[in-house]
């Protein structure tokens, strides 16, 4: 096998084309996949009914149903409601308003896509970032008679914060405004002086009318100043190549080792990001061994390569010990290994986050214990301006400082969304109650209530000290008591305390074991406590 | 730079989901009913842990109405692969008579389906199920998780779903509580029949067109595979070129006149439909709400 590796090695089907017909055309697509973001009037519903329609996707029996929806529930006048036909939940259909990300899927001659309907209220933020974390490119819609409002602002941030570079700017019911070409310039104007801040790679703005199919699928005789191209013909030829993640440094999270026999083993995995061939160098972190790959295995054939996004299993040259969690790297591009790392924080449960609580944490395939040492400030998403604050609530986004229970393949979220993205549980009631971006670029300033959380940030850094010098000078196993030590710290015990049974670990384990199993106690009966006031809340009438 | 297509993508993420549910579920099971969902969900199975075999059993919630060509293909495709296959049927329900023709489309669903469904993942303590549903088969689907949380009584609350961003799956459960898991969540009826294709996977021969006996009832053509279906007054049995687009229940699935014999006809008939897999379903048009009711109450 050559250096480069050919497009057709590539192929997962060996024999298969060959038996079937020669008349079969399998249609094999470039996948975008996007989100749309708006309020509820904005028209984002029907503008993906509009899609759907125009490119044919919707079929006899469901035009039915929807003629007779539109008549039951429509906001149409007894027109079709586009809207209904993505407004899948009993709820939604009564309401008239979209609750939870809906996602539909189109395919033109050119590409397919998967669309990420997603409700535009505020309370729903976390069903719009779900939307946005696999998501290519966002559609924001922003009403012409309005221009851009509080929403378009959250909207923007979030889909930016998620990791989404490219926008289209919807500039919908621009029927309503009598296709004023000047009301459009003012309108995207003030979109890009309001974007200057966000981490956006293009931005494109569109007038449209989604009712009335205006520069959706063709360019409209009503707006013949405007010198662009139709949402359609925009969606099908942006780049969606994701040759920044395929041309960056190779990693390879393990999710399963395959052993079904004791003549394999191999690492079923996926190519979170760059390339791999057989016999390239790679290390498992975080034990730093390192190996050659011999072979890529998948069920229809050994590969010579394999790129971002493709599972398969690696055998090694060597017997090296890897499990569920490691990932693989290129040898000469190793990745930071971690126990700590500032994240920012989108906050999903209904009960607040105080710094000093604990949770799970899931990254890649890999889970730890991980300790919210310190809220540096909440990102205000209509202003984007740092606020002090003592604790992250519902739909909040804050910066904070974490530690993790054992060491971290880090990566900044801006470059992997894999190695940079995690969730955060809550060990009682096992809710998802924060999605984490990994931010190695935090600049972390010290806000106003510093006061507050000195002893957190003591105990943090005493921790990362005695770590760093037990690592220096010490076996690892008496490194890890370091973290034991720090569970002593967590539950009132002064830094120093902390340190002490760290060392001691070694000669005092049952001891130490004691004074975990102790905290482990208190930070459930802080999760009961939490637990406690969410049922009390929900008690109270406040549902959803 | 390699391009990865729409189809290559979409395998690598269900076999993501695969591994992950290998990896942090206790008692998972694959729940096979046959049809060309099924086909594709089982050769990503064997996809995702190949050398190995799959890590958990077959389940087939057996009505005892499913089509005949149906229990000999399941029979050949468990015996060729060498899979372990466990058949669960809801004897309650057979010794009360429950059957589509008496009790109704809905009671012997919900029976013999549904309640079946619930007793054999008690029976067997499963906490993870995998089931071939895809999101754009219907609205309340097209809301649901890729892991759908379950309660002990396998109801399923959607105004309640656990967010799921990115790759990353929440499986911490309480004891009881179980998941349904959809690894083709994002594909659609023509990515299906493309992978097949692509793929070569074998499917039960009713998807392809052949002279079969039917009966015309209610709007719908029903293949009439045994003499359990009495003909009411007026009705006759004509020999008909029909294909299925979806198999289940042979009584409560109807047929499509097609000349589409072979797969290339039927990806080309399939472009050129104009009605929704889901027409021939009888089961899906008991109202709007109906399928995300069903699902609250068990039904995957």
């Amino acid at each position: 096998m050559g250096q480069a590796v050919a497009a057709a090695d590539f192929t997962l089907l060996p024999d298969a084309a060959a038996q079937a017909a020669p008349a079969l055309q399998i249609s094999e697509k470039v996948l975008l996949r996007f989100i749309t973001c708006g309020s509820v009037d904005d028209g984002k519903s029907t503008l993906i009914g509009r899609l759907l329609y125009d490119s044919s996707m919707i079929a006899d029996d469901q035009l039915e149903a929807l003629d007779r929806d539109s008549k039951k529930f429509g906001t149409q006048g007894g027109n079709l409601d586009f809207a209904l036909l993505v407004d899948g939940l009993a709820a939604e259909r009564e309401q008239g308003i979209t609750i939870d990300v809906a996602y539909r899927y189109f395919k033109t001659d050119r590409r397919a896509f998967i669309v990420a309907d997603t409700p535009g209220h505020e309370q729903y933020t976390r069903n719009m970032a779900t939307g946005a974390s696999t998501a290519d490119l966002a559609v924001i819609l922003v009403d012409a008679r309005k221009g851009i409002l509080a929403q378009t602002r959250r909207h923007s941030f979030i889909v930016s914060m998620l990791g989404v570079r490219d926008v289209v700017v919807a500039i919908n019911k621009m029927d309503l405004v009598d296709y004023s070409e000047s009301r459009f310039n003012e309108i995207v104007a003030a979109y890009r002086e309001m974007a200057q801040g966000l981490n956006f790679r293009s931005i494109m703005p569109l007038p449209i009318s989604a009712l009335a199919g205006d520069n959706i699928i063709a360019l409209s005789d009503n707006t013949p100043w405007f010198q662009g191209a139709p949402l359609l013909s925009y969606l099908e030829t942006i780049d969606a190549s994701g040759a920044e993640l395929a041309e960056a440094a190779f990693r390879f999270p393990v999710q399963w080792v395959n052993r079904p026999n004791l003549d394999f083993r191999g690492f079923s995995g996926w190519v979170a990001s760059g390339a791999i061939e057989v016999g390239a160098a790679v290390a498992s972190m975080p034990s730093g061994r390192t190996s050659r790959v011999k072979r890529i295995v998948t069920y229809n054939a050994d590969l010579p390569g394999a790129t971002a996004g493709q599972s398969v299993t690696l055998v090694l040259e060597d017997e090296i010990d890897a499990s569920r969690g490691d990932v693989f790297v290129a040898a000469d591009q190793l990745p930071l290994v971690g126990t700590r790392a500032n994240a920012r924080l989108l906050w999903t449960a209904e009960t607040n986050m105080h710094p000093g609580a604990s949770y799970i944490a899931k990254l890649g395939a890999r889970t730890a214990n991980v300790n919210i040492d310190k809220l540096h400030h909440l990102v205000d998403i209509h202003t984007f301006e740092q606020t002090p604050a003592r604790a992250l609530g519902l739909n909040e986004i804050g910066l904070a400082s974490l530690s993790f229970d054992r060491p971290m393949i880090l990566g900044d979220y801006r470059d992997n969304r894999d190695l940079g993205g995690f969730i955060l549980i809550d060990r009682i009631t096992n809710e998802t109650v924060a999605f984490g971006l990994i931010d190695l670029q935090a600049v972390v300033s010290a806000p106003a209530q510093e006061a507050v959380d000195t002893a957190t940030q003591a105990a943090a850094q005493a921790r990362a000290e005695l770590t760093q010098k037990l690592r220096e000078k010490l076996p690892p196993a008496v490194a890890s008591g370091a973290l034991v030590g720090f569970g002593a710290v967590l539950f009132g015990a002064s830094p120093a305390t902390g340190v002490l049974l760290g060392l001691a670990d070694a000669a005092l384990r049952p001891l130490a074991q004691a004074l975990y199993a102790d905290y482990q106690v208190k930070a459930a009966q802080r999760a009961a406590a939490r637990e406690e006031a969410r049922i009390e809340a929900l008690s109270d009438g406040d549902g959803i | 730079m390699i391009q990865l297509t729409h189809l290559q993508k979409l395998e690598a993420e269900s076999i993501h989901i695969f591994r992950e549910v290998a990896a942090e579920c206790e008692n998972p099971v694959f729940l096979y009913s046959i049809g060309k969902d099924s086909a594709v969900l089982l050769h990503l199975a064997l996809k995702a842990f190949y050398p190995s075999k799959p890590p958990f059993p077959l389940l087939h919630v057996d009505t005892t109405w499913k089509f005949k060509e149906m229990i000999e293909f399941r029979d050949q495709r468990v015996k060729d692969l060498d899979l372990e296959l466990l058949v669960h049927i809801n004897q309650e329900g057979v010794d009360a008579g429950v059957n589509p023709f008496d009790s109704g489309s809905r009671v012997h669903t919900d029976v013999m389906k549904t309640q079946g469904l619930k007793q054999a993942l008690d029976k067997y303590k499963f906490d993870a199920a995998f089931g071939g549903a895809r999101r754009d088969e219907e609205k309340s689907r097209a809301k649901e998780r890729v892991f759908s949380l379950r309660s002990p009584e396998h109801r399923w609350d959607p105004k309640n779903q656990r967010p799921e961003p990115w790759r990353l799956y929440n499986t911490r459960k309480r004891p009881g509580e179980s998941f349904r898991v959809f690894p083709l969540s994002n594909w659609t009826e023509a990515d299906v029949w493309d992978y097949i294709a692509k793929e070569n996977i074998p499917v039960v021969p009713l998807y392809f067109a052949k002279e079969r006996p039917v009966v015309r009832r209610d709007g719908s053509l029903i293949m009439r595979d045994d003499e359990r279906m009495k003909l009411l007054p007026g009705e006759t049995v004509e020999n008909l070129s029909v294909r299925f687009r979806t198999l289940g229940c042979y009584p409560l699935t109807g047929a499509v006149e097609s000349k589409a014999a072979t797969l290339p006809e039927i990806i080309a008939e399939m472009r050129n439909s104009t009605s929704s897999e889901r027409e021939g379903r009888i089961i899906d048009h008991d109202g709007s709400a109906s399928m995300e009711q069903k699902k609250q109450e068990g039904y995957f």
